[in-house]
């Protein structure tokens, strides 16, 4: 299974039309493409929830399905499941059909391939914690000890240690949703699906809980679909993003993807407003770093020659491993105009004057960046873990990137 | 001015009667057998204990499971009952009205599932309980007798008809309202059809289902007098009688100890599933 690359979860021209005749628009799309859902309701008394929508998620990857209230996501999201059994197309769970399965066989991936997040919470009331983490392993039917043990360690995982027999009610919003966490991985589910999760928590606890999701999901590794309305959480938690418009999926992409080349139109407009400091990072920006660098061991004529050909005010001076030692300015090392020799064999009051590296990880937002820069008159060096070069971000990129934002 | 058509509709049902009557007396009879046997069985249960014994096991069934409050109503209730010369009568209505509430909900609680589950069950349904519900009661006591004679069992036939339509509606209503999201999530999880009803649709439709049996008490205690009319015995016998003899202090007292019975049987049933419908509204 080591080269198994298909994908965890596939959906292939999955069509979710509300309404009898919904074969007719589907055969007849061209006809009805053009119409509003007013007009398509009033016509055909259907309403269309998802259309010819297609992706795929890797396993151990976050996918996130957001778009506006309407625009076909929870729909699309619970075409997996089959809590709406898909109008036309196919879903996939590991290349199984689950579009095919009989009531039997359907019931079984949904009792042990998968868990699902409710945007209201969706527990049940009248009993306590456990019970309400347990309901998984309860229709299974594992017995009352086991399923109650179980339970208590989804509820420790959660954070919920000590509140196991308390009630739904007694608990706040964000509490309440991490019982419906601990719920969908009390039956240790390979995907969980999340619909609008977060978004009945107020905003202080939203982003609380998105960390701490972020970092649960490090842990116990799940491939997850993800529907939300709030693209920051989207581009906060998801490893790839769909958008969806009118049941539609108009662009696919990483964050980054998104956020720098938004599709045109509804896309572009969704991400017009977005603070882009927050959500590009040095990684997306940076340059290679060929025409900035030279090994230290480098002559000055070599290096002149270099700065000359690249127009470049600054240059980089690189040892055997690839990690930056100097940051040569230019102006500075015409004027001490040592030629031809080993920048080393210069004596010590002629060598130029070496600026301080600024270097960065990858992950940097251009919010720091952009601090940075502001401290500095050199380019930004990016660095991996090992302090080895990735690839440099110039001032002007910054603002560039600032100004495209 | 003459109508141009009469149609005898009063003739065909009379007709329809008499066959089923005539033809199906065996299935009335094993009906009859039935239901005598239950009111029998609790009758004899509720006259025979001794009245003390009665009350402090009634007052603490109310205290254990709706506090202490309920405990002093459900004393004061029955010693009402008992001070005012009625216990052994007040213990047939007693055991005339379970027995009646018993049925109703043995069948209003399947009904009002199934309504839920199939609109157009519902759609059938409907009319019928209206007309239940609609028609005058004592209408329903011509064909009780016929079906099943004079006495205490058509009594109650009559009022588990009346009474029945809170209970199917209420059920129905119940479970339609269980918060579409749950339900999903019962789905999603892997519930069987049987599990979804046990586990999530009854278990969040109790506050309504205990209204609906709230109401069926109700009712059915409403219907003891009409009952009376047709040979059930209990405090409505004893109601009819004032009625006939203009007897004011007569009707009082039994008109009081009714209410008194309604009090005890509904704080107790409402108190069986208090705490889990208040975990349930508390949510909402």
């Amino acid at each position: 299974m080591a080269y198994d690359t298909s994908p965890k979860i596939k959906c292939e021209d999955v069509w979710k039309v509300f309404g009898s005749g919904s074969e007719n628009i589907i055969k007849d799309w061209d006809r009805y493409k053009g119409m509003n859902k007013v007009e398509r309701l009033e016509k055909t008394g259907c309403v269309v929830g998802t259309q010819k929508a297609s992706f795929q998620v890797s396993e151990g990857e976050i996918f996130c399905l957001m778009g506006l209230s309407g625009s076909g996501k929870s729909t699309l999201l619970r075409c997996i499941n089959r809590l709406h059994e898909p109008s036309a197309g196919k879903v996939f769970i590991d290349n199984q059909d689950i579009t095919a399965l009989s009531d039997l066989d359907l019931r079984n991936v949904r009792r042990q391939k998968t868990g699902m997040v409710f945007q209201n919470f969706a527990l049940l009331p009248h009993r306590n914690l456990v019970n309400n983490a347990a309901l998984g392993l309860e229709v299974q039917g594992m017995d009352k000890k086991k399923r109650g043990k179980k339970a208590y360690e989804a509820l420790e995982l959660v954070g919920l240690k000590g509140w196991e027999k308390s009630y739904p009610y007694e608990l706040s919003g964000g509490m309440q949703q991490r019982v419906g966490l601990a719920r969908a991985l009390a039956t240790n589910p390979e995907i969980l699906l999340m619909d609008e999760a977060f978004s009945a928590l107020d905003p202080l606890i939203k982003r609380q809980m998105q960390d701490e999701f972020v970092k649960l999901i490090k842990k116990v590794k799940k491939t997850i679909v993800f529907v939300t309305h709030d693209l920051h959480e989207a581009l906060r938690i998801a490893n790839h993003i769909a958008i969806m418009k009118d049941g539609a999926i108009v662009q696919q992409g990483t964050p980054a993807e998104i956020v720098l080349n938004p599709a045109k139109g509804y896309v572009e407009e969704f991400v017009q407003d977005l603070p882009k400091t927050k959500f590009i990072t040095a990684h997306d920006i940076m340059q290679k770093p060929d025409k900035w660098v030279l090994p230290i061991g480098c002559t000055t004529e070599e290096l002149t020659q270099k700065m000359n050909e690249n127009g470049l005010r600054f240059a980089f001076l690189l040892d055997e491993n690839q990690r930056v030692k100097k940051t040569v300015d230019y102006f500075n090392f015409i004027a001490t105009n040592g030629f031809s020799k080993s920048l080393e064999d210069i004596p010590q009051d002629k060598r130029p004057s070496y600026f301080p590296t600024v270097s960065v990880p990858g992950n940097t937002f251009l919010e720091s960046l952009l601090n940075k820069a502001a401290d500095t008159k050199v380019p930004l060096v990016v660095t991996d873990d090992q302090g080895k070069i990735q690839g440099i971000v110039p001032r002007e990129t910054i603002l560039t990137s600032l100004q495209s934002a | 001015m003459n109508f141009p058509v009469r149609i005898p509709l009063g003739k065909w049902v009379e007709v329809f009667v008499n066959w089923l009557t005539e033809n199906f007396s065996s299935v009335f009879d094993s009906i009859k057998v039935v239901v005598e046997f239950l009111l029998v069985q609790l009758d004899s249960l509720f006259v025979w204990v001794p009245w003390p014994v009665t009350l402090i096991v009634l007052t603490t069934i109310g205290g254990l499971v709706a506090g202490r409050r309920v405990a002093i109503i459900t004393a004061a209730c029955l010693f009402g009952l008992g001070a005012m010369d009625l216990w052994i009568i007040g213990m047939s209505t007693m055991a005339l009205v379970m027995t009646a509430v018993f049925i109703s909900v043995l069948f209003g609680l399947p009904i009002g599932i199934l309504a839920a589950k199939s609109p157009k069950f519902d759609m059938v349904l409907k009319p019928i309980l209206d007309g239940m519900q609609t028609i005058p009661s004592f209408v329903y006591l011509i064909p009780a007798i016929m079906f099943f004679g004079i006495g205490n069992v058509p009594g109650i036939i009559a009022t588990v008809i009346f009474a029945l339509p809170p209970m199917v509606r209420l059920t129905s209503l119940g479970i339609q309202q269980v918060d579409h999201e749950v339900t999903e999530a019962g789905i999603a999880f892997g519930c069987t059809p049987i599990q979804l009803l046990l586990k999530i649709q009854l278990p969040l439709s109790i506050p309504s289902i205990m209204t609906g049996v709230n109401q069926t008490v109700m009712m059915a205690l409403s219907m003891v007098v009409v009952a009376a009319m047709i040979g059930a015995g209990g405090l409505g016998s004893k109601i009819l009688y004032s009625i006939q003899r203009i007897d004011l202090g007569v009707g009082i007292e039994s008109g009081l100890g009714i209410l008194f019975i309604a009090v005890v049987l509904d704080r107790i049933l409402q108190g069986l599933t208090k705490k889990q419908q208040d975990a349930i509204m508390h949510n909402k």
